[in-house]
């Protein structure tokens, strides 16, 4: 790969430049005049809320938007695709039904003519042996029998694979949200070797360790500008939040307002699962360790067991925020009213038939609680940016009277701000006395808990409660000492 | 994992399997050449339109309008392609373009395909009737050649088949053509992000289901040496039924062209399993449906234990 780079010339020419490129969507500016431009060799970090134009960037570079004002320039090529510009989009854009060789096929153009599976194949191997030494996946497995973590080891495969153009400047938007961390960590000496090797990378992700980890460079953006860009060393973390326009908390010990909060009665657990998982009303219980080692499962076990497949009743044992929205969540063509009122809808029913009035009520009031952004509440729910359609979940599941709120890693992708404000929602659902499982791969989640079940193989293997949930001791129990996690 | 067998191909053989035992133990004597390929000829025009069905449930889409379209193409090959060739090749490649514009017409304006294809099955039945107001016509003396020949030791119904799923796994599955007809069903967005036009694609597989479909319609009436306006119009439904029974699925570009193959060829037999039984015709329409009821639950059951293991 290293001479392939080499050979597209001197590293003074950059992959790409935007001279004060804007893009509006009706009376939205997505973008705001921008000036960029990336030579090769550099990672940049990209960061912002959502909303901030992170997207909309990206997709000005990849070529999928025209600028309506302003230049993206790619020189010595003619097109994005030429110049080797390839993007791993957060949405996943895998076709389920095919192989993961035949994916690759879909992307790439060369790939015709007598035995192309068999130099796809070879592509996607070599790239993941490349990437993700120790990796068990096989080219010819449909994607559909990957799990979440595979498939987007997969779409970076396929990113960086060879082709036609080699790839110059590869856009990695929240790479790792499915990955753990000794499969992040893989991915992550893999960008600084192509980097240092003359690639030049985009690096999209809320988890700001991974971007001091891996960027060179760090462009903030917000409101459609960008408002910083400077060498990744002349920040830090807490710059690079208060830049953003939010302050983060410090996340190093266990949040007070969880230590502080007066539990429900100590004794008697109101739930207790086959795998040990046990809750006392008003207790936010977390389930952490490595992703993929059950958590999921052992949540939708659960989940499943408390509710019924006929009948919905008003008042069920249980609700379920889903993290895979797209899967497990979202009602596509339904509005943003109607699919946040699904869960309560047999509170909502008189004689059989909704009440559209108790039903534009309880939208209105949850609009009101949990901010989410819109004009109006009939709009559709694709219409809403990733975070707020989450927000849209959260309230679908608190406007129900459940007293469990089972969550399966709800904040996959969500900017900082929403994360904050749904974080306060919670602790505030638990002081009433409502009870939370939370599955999450996010170390700041976990602080949130007052009691945390570290998964590992499909069992629990710690329990942390207090002050003893700190990220070592999650780790500690997370691995298996004197095996090769990876 | 190697899988040597395709799991999802397992019950469509294996129904096609218990079907012809069934058929063989109830009437011996259609073990035999003639006898296989009086079983199985009728399944060939239907194995056509059951894969021509299968590239449109592929693409998420579905055709309601299959019955209409083979009978029209029947009632062009019986009527117009003896008489006059040119013209009759020409109505014929003009069906499949037809077919094709239709299909990038439903890309551009996002249509629902199931009310296009309603609406073009009555287009199709009156041009059917224009085309060929009574019952007649005849088979071009070539085609009923190829399909009445007798080739040494395997029947042609068998031969046809053989060769129909071979040639729609090989367009289908292995090649990048049809693989990128299958991404289209799989996730159109990362089709178009990938920068390949879905209009075209589209337009492509319902072009390919029109060849498949003509084929189809070609084959009936060098079989029956005539045509008929109404001749294949339980096809829909047929063509349809025979995609799901051989491990399709109507979402999510997940098809067998083999296993499509293998369904039509069940459903045939299924109607002379029941005419073997001594069954009233009034029953058999029931009982095949039955049938069909049977082999899907299977289906189920066969997925549920599978997702447990």
């Amino acid at each position: 790969m290293a001479a392939q780079i080499k050979d597209t010339g001197a590293h003074s020419a950059p992959v790409v430049v935007l001279e004060g490129a804007s893009k509006r969507f009706g009376a939205l500016k997505a973008l705001d005049g921008v000036d960029l431009s990336i030579a090769p060799g550099e990672c940049l970090g990209l960061v912002g809320h959502n909303g901030a134009g992170k997207s909309t960037l990206v997709n000005l570079i990849t070529g999928l938007f025209e600028p309506s004002d302003g230049r993206v320039a790619y020189p010595g090529a003619h097109d994005p695709r030429g110049a080797g510009i390839r993007a791993i989009s957060q949405e996943g854009m895998l076709c389920p039904n095919l192989t993961a060789l035949e994916n690759l096929q879909v992307v790439q153009r060369d790939l015709t003519g007598a035995g192309w599976r068999k130099r796809a194949g070879e592509r996607i191997r070599s790239q993941l042996d490349r990437i993700f030494p120790g990796h068990r996946i096989r080219p010819e497995t449909p994607v559909l029998d990957l799990t979440l973590a595979e498939q987007q080891m997969v779409e970076i495969a396929i990113g960086f694979a060879e082709g036609e153009a080699p790839a110059r400047l590869v856009v990695l938007d929240e790479p790792t949200s499915s990955l753990d961390a000794a499969i992040a960590a893989q991915l992550l000496a893999h960008i600084r070797r192509f980097c240092a090797n003359g690639g030049a990378v985009i690096f999209i992700s809320h988890m700001m360790g991974e971007i001091f980890e891996v960027a060179s460079r760090i462009v903030v953006m917000r409101d459609g500008r960008s408002i910083a860009d400077r060498p990744a060393a002349a920040f830090t973390r807490q710059g690079l939040v208060d830049a953003m326009g939010h302050v983060a908390e410090d996340g190093h010990q266990p949040s007070p307002a969880a230590l502080a909060r007066t539990l429900g009665d100590k004794s008697h657990p109101i739930l207790r699962t086959p795998e040990g998982i046990e809750a006392r009303k008003g207790e936010i219980v977390g389930l952490a360790g490595l992703a993929g080692h059950g958590q999921a499962e052992a949540l939708a076990r659960f989940y499943l067991s408390q509710s019924s497949d006929w009948r919905a009743t008003p008042a069920p044992a249980a609700v379920f925020v889903a993290g895979d929205r797209r899967r497990d969540g979202l009602m596509p063509i339904w509005s943003i009213r109607r699919n946040l009122t699904l869960a309560a809808l047999a509170t909502l029913t008189r004689r059989g038939l909704i009440d559209r009035a108790a039903e534009a009520r309880v939208g209105a009031d949850w609009q009101k609680r949990i901010g989410i952004r819109t004009p109006d509440m009939s709009n559709p729910i694709l219409s809403l940016s990733g975070g707020n359609q989450q927000k849209a979940l959260f309230a679908r599941a608190l406007a129900t009277t459940a007293p469990v709120v089972v969550m399966d890693d709800p904040m996959r992708g969500v900017d900082i701000g929403t994360k904050t404000e749904v974080y306060d929602m919670i602790r505030a659902e638990a002081a009433n006395g409502r009870t939370f499982l939370w599955y999450s791969t996010e170390m700041d989640e976990i602080r949130n808990c007052d009691r945390v079940f570290v998964f590992r193989n499909g069992v629990i293997s710690a329990e942390l409660e207090g002050n003893r949930i700190t990220e070592e001791n999650v780790l500690a129990a997370s691995f298996e000492l004197g095996e090769d996690v990876a | 994992m190697m899988r040597l067998v395709n799991p999802r191909l397992a019950l469509p053989v294996l129904s096609l399997a218990v079907l012809v035992a069934a058929v063989f133990w109830l009437q011996p004597r259609a073990m035999s050449y003639v006898g296989i390929n009086l079983l199985f000829n009728l399944a060939v025009p239907i194995a056509l339109a059951t894969v021509a069905q299968m590239i449109i449930i592929m693409v998420n889409d579905i055709d309601l309008s299959m019955g209409a379209f083979v009978s029209l193409v029947a009632c062009i090959t019986a009527s117009v392609l003896p008489v006059n060739p040119a013209l009759g090749v020409a109505m014929l490649v003009g069906c499949v373009l037809a077919y094709a514009a239709l299909g990038a017409l439903i890309e551009i304006r996002q249509l629902p395909a199931i009310v296009v294809t309603l609406g073009m099955s009555f287009v199709w039945g009156g041009a059917a009737v224009l085309i060929l107001p009574s019952p007649g016509g005849t088979s071009p003396a070539w085609l009923t050649a190829i399909m009445k020949s007798k080739p040494p030791l395997v029947p042609m119904a068998i031969i046809a088949s053989v060769l129909i799923a071979a040639v729609a796994h090989l367009l289908v599955m292995r090649s990048g053509f049809g693989v990128r007809l299958r991404a289209l069903g799989g996730n159109a967005r990362a089709v178009s992000r990938a920068g390949r036009s879905t209009i075209r694609l589209r337009a492509m597989a319902y072009g390919l289901a029109g060849i498949f479909a003509v084929l189809a319609g070609m084959a009936l009436v060098g079989l029956t040496t005539s045509g008929d306006a109404n001749i294949a119009l339980r096809y829909t439904l047929l063509s349809i039924a025979g995609v799901i029974l051989g491990g399709g699925e109507f979402t999510g570009g997940r098809v067998s062209p083999v296993g499509a193959v293998i369904g039509a060829l069940t459903l045939t037999l299924a109607g002379s399993f029941l005419s073997f039984l001594r069954l009233s015709p009034d029953w058999q329409i029931g009982a095949q449906g039955a049938i069909l009821i049977l082999v899907l639950a299977a289906r189920l059951v066969v997925r549920q234990a599978e997702k447990r293991a």
